[in-house]
């Protein structure tokens, strides 16, 4: 059998697929993060909170209501974003004024606050959720198993992630968003409502993190620090992406998680660190970012 | 207004009575036992440690009664740090005059604090933290380790499983002192009963995908997958187990240390058919079913699992000793306290009758159990059916093999 460094080669493309699936949902936060940054100028710390919630309202939707995963990655998305939209509306909108310094430190707050409440409610063992009967089951490649839910998870990212970046970078609506974080008193004079269209991209970033709870709640742990354990390695993708870089942060998303799967293999115990040594380098090199602008 | 007899008298009573109140702590102050239950308040072992283990060491309080001395309960929150739970710790015996630690999750945290307490003679009641090396090389006379150890685990969970015949063993091991001491107990019982283990891979704690680790763990072929881990990372690598088809394979998952609240998390339908260890179980027998119902409603909807027994009981023990020899005494020295400890039986709702051996191991059975599928379970937190009773003199590492030094001495 071909070996690559004493791998077999077989179980290394394994490894780079599973690096792939997890590299989606790094994807996914870090794009909702950077649609937050680059447009509001906010640091969303509570970004991990919300992830979780979205997974949580999965499992209330399902244990609560009767209403299965297909309809939870709609609806779910849809009630977290409105308590993004509310959280805008009374704390964050006041801070825009303000140092980045604030905003970090509100949703920060605010991060500890919900994931403290979730705690207090549900207790820190997780819920279970099943993974949704149309795609259960799995794909015997010989040298691995491929579960079918892990091959959706990564094409529901890409599209996800490449509709958000049409949206911004190609339409109308796009333009006003990426002309009023340019110049918003200019924009505001054109006769478009600009705190309204911020406080819309604030709900939008949320249910993009959202749905990606959603999506992680067959396979992960639904528990409260779900979102603790993920956001750290999330905000390194998105400052070695460049800070509110949306096609930085997809790209990096998706490559970090093959780095990470292949330190997997090679050095287990450094899979946790490998990104941030990454981030170090690539804060040394280029400061902005890989795809930074500045 | 004008002052009658009655009046007087009436408000003299009253006064009395309500003076009594913030009398008596004072008039009891050297006779106070303080109790510190240290564990993990917000993270990954808050269902197994938390505040469950505090309601639980505060019933143990309630049930002891008032023998002519208060207890006091206090809580802190560790957050898995072991410079956060020593500073704690010291904290507490130095200037707030606790007397003992109790609970402490978290092996690394634990051999921290245990190290404390010995260093200021008070007494530390060990119930979740796994590590044997409490009992072996760093044992310790002011410490008892309750409830469950990693040797243990090794010899039920692992014993069973490499005698139905899975020999060859790969670990998924979380890489901190608790997954370590886990994964060499159970290799070396492996090994003693001719099995091979054919790989081992470390984990950093609260990790979340398992994917790459169970896929490695596959293509070693080894027919058991001995998980070295616990709560979240449990949670999280046999349900990605699962997804990954390994059990399907014939490969087995042996979970080495899983608590009722694990199951709880996973679900029945995920969890159905794995085997784990624990000491206490609620649907035991009547005594264990009259302290489940007793503490229940102080639960916040958790259900008591046996690290939470532990407290409660290792507790009683205690008060029982304190009572015993003079609360003055025991206050005064934590190595006498834990001595005459281990002079009584021990013997309560949730264990039973036991001992606690010389080098601070408490001994009582341990129970092999096979969580059940959803159609056998008749209601919630019904979980376990018993395969298999090791007992208390099986159960826990021989005195004589564990190196600890108060036992060559």
């Amino acid at each position: 059998m071909d070996e690559i460094f004493g791998i077999p080669a077989p179980l290394l493309f394994g490894q780079l697929l599973l690096g792939l699936i997890n590299g989606a949902f790094y994807a996914m936060l870090s794009l909702g993060l950077a649609v937050i940054f680059g447009l509001l100028n906010i640091v969303n710390m509570a970004h991990g909170a919300q992830f979780m919630m979205g997974a949580f309202a999965a499992w209330m939707l399902l244990a609560w209501g009767g209403i299965g995963y297909w309809w939870a990655l709609l609806l779910s998305p849809l009630i977290v974003g409105t308590i993004g939209v509310i959280l805008e509306k009374l704390f964050i909108s006041k801070l825009y004024k303000l140092d980045h310094l604030y905003g970090l430190l509100l949703t920060f707050g605010l991060a500890l606050i919900i994931e403290g409440v979730f705690r207090n409610e549900f207790g820190s063992s997780g819920l279970p959720y099943r993974i949704p009967a149309e795609l259960s089951g799995a794909w015997d490649f010989g040298f691995m198993f491929m579960p079918v839910y892990r091959g959706w998870v990564v094409v529901a990212a890409l599209v996800l992630c490449l509709t958000t970046w049409l949206l911004i970078e190609k339409t109308r609506l796009g333009a006003y968003l990426r002309a009023a974080t340019e110049n918003a008193a200019l924009v505001q004079a054109f006769g478009v409502n600009v705190p309204r269209m911020v406080t819309l991209t604030y709900g939008a970033g949320v249910a993009l993190a959202a749905i990606g709870g959603v999506l992680a709640a067959p396979i992960y742990s639904v528990n409260p620090q779900m979102g603790s354990n993920l956001i750290i390695v999330v905000f390194a993708v998105v400052v070695i992406g460049g800070m509110g870089s949306i096609l930085g942060s997809i790209l990096t998303g998706f490559t970090l998680g093959i780095v990470e799967g292949l330190t997997k293999v090679f050095w287990p115990e450094a899979s946790a660190t490998v990104i941030f040594v990454i981030m170090a380098i690539v804060l040394l090199a280029r400061p902005a970012g890989l795809f930074g602008r500045k | 207004m004008t002052l009658d007899r009655r009046t007087l008298i009436t408000g003299t009573a009253a006064t009395a009575a309500l003076g009594g109140l913030p009398l008596r702590p004072a008039r009891a102050q050297a006779a106070t036992i303080k109790i510190g239950v240290l564990n993990d308040q917000s993270g990954v072992y808050r269902d197994i440690s938390g505040p469950t283990s505090v309601a639980c060491v505060r019933q143990a309080v309630q049930d002891f009664g008032s023998r002519g001395f208060n207890v006091e309960v206090v809580a802190g929150d560790h957050q898995n740090k072991p410079d956060v739970g020593s500073n704690i710790a010291r904290q507490w015996l130095d200037r707030d005059g606790v007397d003992v630690i109790v609970d402490v999750p978290n092996s690394a945290v634990a051999l921290a604090v245990n190290g404390v307490v010995r260093e200021r003679n008070k007494v530390y009641l060990n119930s979740t933290a796994a590590t044997a090396d409490l009992t072996g090389p760093q044992c310790s006379p002011n410490t008892v380790h309750w409830t469950y150890d990693t040797w243990m685990l090794a010899r039920s969970t692992g014993g069973a499983m490499v005698k139905a015949g899975g020999d060859t063993w790969y670990f998924i091991t979380a890489d901190y002192a608790f997954g370590h001491a886990l994964e060499r107990d159970t290799a070396n019982f492996v090994r003693a009963q001719n099995g091979r283990v054919v790989g081992a891979v470390r984990h950093p704690l609260s990790n979340t995908d398992y994917s790459s680790f169970l896929v490695q763990a596959q293509a070693s072929r080894a027919k058991v997958i001995g998980l070295a881990n616990a709560g979240a990372d449990t949670i999280n690598t046999v349900k990605q187990a699962a997804e990954f088809g390994l059990t399907r394979r014939g490969t087995k998952i042996a979970v080495l240390l899983m608590f009722i609240n694990d199951v709880h998390g996973l679900g029945l339908q995920a969890a159905q058919g794995l085997v784990c260890t624990e000491t206490f179980y609620w649907d035991l027998n009547d005594r264990t079913r009259a302290f489940t119902n007793k503490v229940r409603p102080h639960l916040a909807g958790n259900m008591p699992a046996m690290s939470h027994a532990g407290c409660y009981s290792a507790v009683l023990h205690y008060l029982k000793a304190a009572a015993d020899m003079g609360v003055a005494q025991a206050k005064a020295s934590g190595t006498e306290a834990v001595a005459r400890m281990k002079a009584m039986p021990t013997d309560d709702d949730c264990f039973g009758a036991g001992s606690i051996r010389a080098d601070g191991r408490k001994i009582h059975p341990s129970y092999l159990f096979e969580v059940k599928s959803p159609a056998e379970s008749k209601g919630a937190w019904d979980y376990y059916k018993l395969l298999q009773t090791t007992p208390a003199e099986e159960a826990f590492r021989p005195l004589a093999e564990g190196g600890c030094p108060l036992v060559r001495s």
